[in-house]
C-alpha cells in the first residue's frame, strides 16, 4: 500500500531530456495508467520509482518518505515488464520463488511454498510449476510475470506495457483478469501503455504524457471528453477526435480554409474572430436530412456494431461514427450536423483547450 | 526437372563427402603419426619409408617417466629376473632405469614439467576468464568514460607479436625474480589472454538482456547478487567458449616458457623436444611426451562442446 508523489521531475540521457518538471501524484490503492507514445518519457518514469535510473532534479516520495537514496531493493516495488522478466534457466516455480528468496527477506521456506502455490491458483498455472519458463506461451509468461510481482506483496506495482507483445483476444483477457488482481489486492498500480483503449479500460486515473511533459491527468472520462489540448484530443480515442480549424462569428462556427458553418451557440467569452480549433468526438457527429452542411462519403469502416465514416468537405475530412443500419456508399452525398453541447474549443495557436485555460 | 535437381544435389553432396574426408585425413594425418610413434620400437620410428604395421609398445612411455643411462654391459640374467616387467623394457632398448642408492627409481622431468603446464593454464586461464568477465560486465552495464578508448586500448595489447617485448621482460622478471616461478607465467599467460577474454565476453554480455538483472534488483537483490544468480547463469556458454581458447594459447605457448623458465617452473612444450634421451634423440619418448600433451586440451573441448557450438552461434543470432 504506498502513496507515490514525483515532485518537479527532471531526467535528461545526454542531450536528449526524457522527463521535463514532472509533478504526478498517485493515491494509495489507485490504479493509475501512464499513457503516451513510445519515447514519450513512460518507462523513465517507471525506472526513476523503481530506483533503476536516478531523477536529475526533483523528488520522489513513497508514502511521503523521500526515496533518492534507498536502492531499487529497498523501495519494495515490483516491476513487470513487456518481456526478459522472467529466467530462462529456471522453472515457473522457481522464478515465483525468486522473489522471495534476497536475504533482506528472510521468509521461510515453509511460508515461501505456500505463496507461490496460492500465487498459482489465483493466476490458474498451478499446472505449470514444474516447467522451464521457455516452454511456456506468451500468455502463460505474462501470467507467471505478474505472478512474481504479487508473490512478494509489494508496496507498488509497476507495469511496463506488460501487454503489448500479446495478440489480440489475449490482450483483451488479460486486461481484465488484472483489473480485477488490483481490487482484490487494493494495492496502487502504476501501468504504463501506448494503447489508449487500455489505458481507458482498466485506469482509475489516467495521466497522458507528450515528449517529456505530462499533458493531462484525470479519470477516464474526464480525459475523453474534456481533453486538456489537441494532443490529448488526437490522442485518446479510436477514431480521434475531429479537429477543425476556424472561428466563432455570432453564434456560428466557421471553418477555414475550407468554408462551412455549424451552428455553435454557446459563445464563450472573447472568442469572437479569435483563430480556434473545434474539437468534436466522432459519435456526436451525426447525418440527418437537411442539416447545414453537406460532405461526401470518403470512406465506410464497418466495425459490426457500427460505421465509421470519413466525409469530406472540400480537402478537409471528417469522422462520424453512425449505427450500422445506416446504408451509405462511397461517394455518396451526405447532410452532417454536431452536438454543439459536445463541442471542444481549442485554441488555434497553443492548442489548448479554452476550459483549461480559463 | 525436380530430379534432375535432386541429381545434382546428391552427386554434390557425394562431393562434399569426399572433400571433407580428404580435409579430415590431411588434418589427423600428424596427429596419428604422433600417436604411433609415441607406441613404435625405437628402431622403427625414424624409417623411410614409415612403418606403418608394427606390434604397439608402451616402452616409449617408461622411458618418458622415468631417468635412463647407457648400458655399458648387457644386464646379467639375475638382474633381468629380478627388474619389474616395465624396467625389462628399458633393459630390451640396451639403457637401465637410474636409481639412486637406496634403490629407488629416478622420475625423468616430464611429470613435473607436465604438473606445471596444467597448473600455469588453469590458473592463468581462470584469471583471465574471471577477470575477464567482470570487466565486460562492468564496459556492458554501466556507462563507463571513454569506453571505446579503453577498450580499444585493451585490444591493443594484442597488435604486438609478444616475442617482440621476450628480451625487456626477461629482464624485468629477473629483476623482480619472476623467472622460472609459475606466478611468472601465470601472471604473463592472464596478460596474454585477457584482452581477448575481454572482448568476447564483452559480446556475450551485451546479448544478455539487462532487464533480467534489474528484475532481480527491484526484487531485493544487491547488484553483485544479481551478478552471480542471473547474469553468470546466462553467460555459462560465453564463458566456456572463451575459456577454451585461453586455456589452449596457454597450455600451447613456447616461446616465452622457453625464455622465462628452465626448471623448476618449466612447461611441457619447451621441455619435450629437449627430452633427447642419453644417446642420440628417441622420437620415440618425444612423441609420447606430446601425445599425453594433446590429451588435455582434446579432453577440456571435448567436456565443454555444446556450450562450444552454442556459443559460437550465440553472437551470430539477432534478435
Amino acid at each position: 500500500m504506498a502513496h507515490i508523489q514525483l515532485k518537479n521531475i527532471t531526467k535528461k540521457f545526454g542531450a536528449h531530456t526524457a522527463l521535463r518538471n514532472l509533478d504526478l501524484d498517485i493515491a494509495d490503492g489507485e490504479f493509475f495508467v501512464l499513457l503516451g507514445e513510445t519515447g514519450a518519457g513512460k518507462t523513465t518514469t517507471l525506472r526513476l520509482i523503481a530506483g533503476l535510473e536516478k531523477p536529475d532534479e526533483g523528488q520522489i516520495f513513497i508514502d511521503g518518505a523521500d526515496v533518492a537514496d534507498w536502492s531499487a531493493a529497498e523501495r519494495d516495488v515490483a516491476l513487470v515488464l513487456q518481456q526478459y522478466s522472467l529466467y530462462p534457466r529456471y522453472t515457473v516455480r522457481e522464478n515465483l520463488e525468486f522473489p522471495l528468496k534476497p536475504k533482506i527477506r528472510r521468509i521461510e521456506p515453509a511460508e515461501i511454498k505456500t505463496r507461490v502455490d496460492r500465487v498459482a491458483k489465483t493466476l490458474r498455472i498451478e499446472h505449470l510449476l514444474d516447467r522451464k519458463t521457455d516452454r511456456l506461451s506468451g500468455g502463460e509468461m505474462q501470467r507467471v510475470s505478474i505472478g512474481r510481482a504479487i508473490v512478494r506483496k509489494p508496496r507498488v506495482f509497476l507495469m511496463d506495457e506488460p501487454l503489448s507483445a500479446l495478440d489480440a483476444k489475449l490482450r483483451e483477457a488479460l486486461r481484465t483478469e488484472l483489473k480485477n488482481i488490483q481490487m482484490t489486492l487494493g494495492q496502487t498500480f502504476l501501468f504504463v501503455t501506448h494503447d489508449q483503449i487500455e489505458a481507458m479500460s482498466m485506469g482509475d486515473k489516467v495521466g497522458v504524457l507528450n515528449h517529456g511533459r505530462l499533458v493531462q491527468t484525470g479519470t477516464p472520462q474526464e480525459i475523453y471528453n474534456n481533453p486538456r489540448d489537441t494532443f490529448v484530443a488526437s490522442f485518446v480515442g479510436s477514431p480521434p477526435m475531429n479537429l477543425l480549424d476556424g472561428k466563432l462569428v455570432s453564434g456560428r462556427a466557421v471553418m477555414n480554409p475550407i468554408n462551412f458553418e455549424l451552428p455553435y451557440a454557446a459563445a464563450a467569452r472573447n472568442t469572437d474572430g479569435r483563430a480556434l480549433t473545434f474539437g468534436i468526438r466522432p459519435e456526436d457527429v451525426f447525418l440527418q436530412a437537411g442539416a447545414p452542411v453537406e460532405a461526401r462519403v470518403h470512406d465506410v469502416e464497418n466495425h459490426g456494431v457500427e460505421k465509421i465514416l470519413t466525409l469530406r468537405v472540400g480537402d478537409a475530412t471528417l469522422r462520424a461514427t453512425v449505427p450500422a443500419q445506416t446504408s451509405v456508399a462511397i461517394e455518396d452525398a451526405v447532410r452532417f450536423a454536431w452536438n454543439e453541447n459536445k463541442v471542444v474549443l481549442f485554441d488555434k495557436s497553443t492548442g489548448v483547450s479554452l476550459r483549461h485555460s480559463a | 526437372m525436380a530430379a534432375v535437381t535432386t541429381t545434382t544435389e546428391r552427386s554434390l553432396n557425394k562431393l562434399a563427402i569426399v572433400a571433407v574426408l580428404i580435409v579430415t585425413v590431411i588434418f589427423l594425418a600428424p596427429i596419428y603419426w604422433i600417436a604411433s610413434t609415441a607406441f613404435k620400437p625405437r628402431n622403427l620410428a625414424t624409417t623411410v619409408p614409415p612403418t606403418v604395421v608394427f606390434t604397439p609398445e608402451i616402452s616409449p612411455f617408461v622411458k618418458l617417466f622415468t631417468k635412463r643411462s647407457q648400458l655399458r654391459t648387457a644386464p646379467t640374467p639375475e638382474e633381468y629376473a629380478a627388474a619389474p616387467w616395465w624396467e625389462r623394457l628399458v633393459f630390451d632398448g640396451g639403457e637401465k632405469v637410474v636409481r639412486s642408492g637406496r634403490g629407488e627409481v629416478q622420475w625423468s622431468g616430464y611429470p613435473n614439467r607436465f604438473m606445471n603446464s596444467l597448473i600455469v593454464a588453469i590458473s592463468s586461464t581462470i584469471l583471465a576468464v574471471g577477470m575477464g568477465t567482470f570487466t565486460a560486465y562492468g564496459f556492458s552495464r554501466f556507462k563507463v568514460k571513454g569506453e571505446q578508448d579503453l577498450l580499444f586500448f585493451i585490444l591493443s595489447t594484442r597488435m604486438l607479436p609478444p616475442v617482440v617485448v621476450a628480451i625487456p621482460m626477461f629482464l624485468m622478471y629477473r629483476a623482480v625474480g619472476l623467472n622460472d616461478t609459475h606466478w611468472g607465467l601465470i601472471i604473463l599467460y592472464t596478460a596474454f589472454n585477457l584482452s581477448f577474454s575481454v572482448w568476447l565476453m564483452k559480446g556475450f554480455m551485451d546479448e544478455i538482456p539487462k532487464e533480467y538483472e534489474e528484475a532481480a534488483l527491484v526484487d531485493g537483490y544487491t547488484r553483485i547478487q544479481a551478478f552471480f544468480k542471473v547474469v553468470l547463469p546466462e553467460a555459462a556458454t560465453g564463458i566456456a567458449a572463451t575459456a577454451v581458447f585461453c586455456f589452449i594459447t596457454a597450455w600451447n605457448e613456447y616461446a616465452f616458457a622457453l625464455i622465462m623458465t628452465n626448471r623448476r617452473a618449466q612447461t611441457a612444450p619447451p621441455f619435450i623436444p629437449s627430452q633427447v634421451g642419453s644417446g642420440l634423440p628417441d622420437w620415440t619418448v618425444i612423441a609420447a611426451g606430446t601425445f599425453l600433451f594433446l590429451l588435455p586440451v582434446a579432453i577440456f573441448t571435448f567436456l565443454l562442446r555444446n556450450h562450444l557450438l552454442r556459443g559460437m552461434s550465440f553472437g551470430a543470432i539477432r534478435k
